[in-house]
């Protein structure tokens, strides 16, 4: 008797499982796999969204790798923004929870003043407010002027600067990798750092011994969003510099933005995507396969 | 405390502490300040007297000015384009999410693995390769120009909210479910009657993400919506201070700390939610 039994119960749970989730996996065929499919497919064509897509082989591709200085202008953009901007992130968030990872009094206000910018930060208004602060009337040349530093130069206008300053104001939001950091330096038992206290460590060998490895799967998380996120970043550059000067903040989000909403290459745009994803992919699979070099796991243990 | 520390010594650190810790957070908080102090200040003091905090005389012109907008629309318009936008985008994600995440959190069905996975890794999937099929399909449609292509999407759930509504459902005793089921209740009304009472908290902070992220959208309205007076907040400000056109920094300042009220608003009131959020999933930006 039990076989049947359990037979239409497994039914039952094929059934209600397939209705809770039919939402979701309408959206997901209609409103990613679909779409993901069909750009693919777009990448080999050449579509300005009035003509039918005229197939082109591998045109748009040997183009972007071959034929486009502006494409590997902004690739290289690209990786320079994430390189310098993630770390200098993580960094500081690392450090800010660090320090504020006490009982002090005051520490709930703190924790909330350094999270303020990183719930703004990303914002059109804060972009329009960063281009004047940086410019030549700004706020950051009248600072240099009060510590004694003549300077009335455009910092965005700058080939050799603009960058920086989106690498700045990235920097700037370290709010969510500094709150993620601070439940993790939570959960480390308060006993290892007193037991290697009696055995004579230094505060630098207890960081590198137990807050590092301790902290390295959190680590591990934050590095891969944060990549994500500084391969796709797109408003502060749109705003605040508009990829200019000369291409140096032309960032690969802002390049595929205009070569399919602006001059409507919609085959090329779709490459770029499609280019885009793979190295998204790549990267974070670097990341997973390496990190059992140097990413410590504790034993498991159930929650 | 393993050390005894006297007194002093004590003190001397948490007034250490509280003055470097305390100048930093200044620093950080600068440049909102800043903001604000401009766009109170009129025309001629914002580059003249930069880096004071304090205007010297205060005025509320430049509120007025910039709220006329542009092209005869006003910024009444924009607040009301994307509070319509936000409030629909919230009520339809949080709703269809929580429904999906109960059906991964509770219920073993063959291909349940399969879709998670699908659904995990759309978590990684950046908005770029989406955005062009999905602009021609909307188009083909009709529905550039309106708010469906931005509102519709979220009846089918969003990745984040489903993965934080399971960690909550997941959290609540499975005996509960059973119970119920013993007393003869189906799915269905064990979800509505028994689990969805018990997820108003999570709910809320989903709403409380699900606002943000509809306040912070930029890609999407500015594909979307070419007319001004579907614009959003985020795509009016970006008009309304293009380089090449106005240049009334007093407005566009003020515009632009007025936008960043309805967050500030939310970040102040609910702060606890969103930290507790983000330190729980560890999501977003």
């Amino acid at each position: 008797m039990r076989d049947p039994l359990s037979k239409t119960r497994k039914a039952r749970d094929a059934r209600d499982g397939y209705g809770f989730i039919s939402l979701w996996l309408f959206g997901f065929f209609a409103l990613t796999l679909i779409p993901l499919l069909f750009s693919f497919f777009l990448s080999f064509t050449d579509y300005d969204l009035l003509t039918p897509p005229v197939w082109s082989g591998l045109n748009n591709f040997k183009t972007m790798f071959t034929k486009d200085p502006r494409y590997w202008k902004s690739v290289f953009a690209t990786f320079y923004y994430a390189i310098a901007a993630v770390p200098l992130r993580l960094v500081v968030a690392l450090g800010v929870a660090m320090i504020l990872n006490t009982n002090r009094r005051g520490v709930s206000l703190y924790r909330a003043l350094y999270y303020a910018p990183s719930i703004v930060g990303s914002s059109v208004a804060v972009a329009v407010m960063w281009r004047q602060y940086f410019g030549t009337e700004g706020i950051f040349n009248a600072l240099l002027r009060a510590v004694g530093i003549p300077s009335n130069i455009s910092w965005t206008g700058d080939p050799r600067f603009a960058i920086w300053t989106l690498i700045l104001l990235a920097a700037w939001q370290f709010g969510s990798p500094m709150l993620v950091f601070l439940s993790g330096l939570k959960q480390i038992p308060n006993e290892l750092y007193e037991s290697a206290s009696i055995d004579g460590a230094s505060g630098i060998r207890k960081f590198f011994r137990i807050t590092l490895p301790l902290l390295s799967p959190v680590i591990l998380f934050n590095l891969i969003m944060q990549m994500i996120h500084g391969l796709i970043v797109f408003t502060p550059a749109l705003i605040i510099t508009g990829g200019q000067p000369l291409d140096t903040t032309n960032f690969y989000a802002l390049y595929l933005y205009r070569r399919g909403f602006e001059t409507f290459e919609m085959g090329y745009a779709s490459g770029m995507a499609w280019v885009l994803l793979v190295v998204i992919a790549l990267f974070t699979f670097i990341i997973f396969k390496t990190s059992s070099q140097w990413v410590f796991y504790e034993a498991e243990k159930g929650r | 405390m393993g050390h005894a520390t006297t007194p002093f010594k004590k003190k001397i650190h948490t007034m250490l502490f509280h003055l470097s810790v305390g100048a930093f957070a200044f620093l950080m908080i600068y440049p909102i300040l800043w903001l604000a102090a401009s766009s109170f200040k009129p025309g001629g003091e914002i580059w003249s007297r930069v880096l004071s905090l304090i205007p010297q005389h205060p005025t509320f012109e430049n509120y007025m000015n910039g709220w006329k907008g542009f092209g005869g629309i006003t910024f009444g318009t924009f607040f009301k384009n994307f509070f319509i936008i936000a409030a629909l985008e919230t009520l339809f994600v949080v709703t269809s999410s929580t429904i999906v995440a109960y059906g991964f959190a509770r219920i073993d069905f063959p291909g349940k693995n399969l879709w998670f996975s699908c659904m995990l890794a759309t978590l990684m999937l950046p908005v770029q390769i989406k955005i062009i099929p999905q602009y021609i399909f909307f188009g083909y449609l009709k529905w550039i120009n309106t708010f469906l292509p931005l509102i519709v999407p979220k009846l089918f759930g969003e990745a984040f909210y489903i993965f934080m509504m399971m960690q909550f459902i997941r959290g609540i005793p499975k005996e509960l479910d059973e119970a119920a089921e013993i007393d003869g209740c189906g799915r269905l009304y064990t979800f509505t009657h028994i689990l969805l009472p018990l997820l108003k908290p999570p709910m809320f902070t989903a709403a409380i993400f699900s606002f943000y992220w509809s306040w912070g959208d930029f890609l999407a309205p500015l594909i979307y919506l070419n007319n001004p007076k579907l614009y959003t907040l985020s795509v009016a400000l970006r008009s309304f201070a293009d380089p090449g056109g106005m240049t009334d920094w007093g407005a566009i300042f003020a515009m632009s700390f007025l936008s960043l009220v309805p967050v500030l608003v939310l970040f102040v009131s609910f702060q606890r939610y969103l930290t507790q959020g983000i330190a729980s999933t560890g999501l977003k930006g």
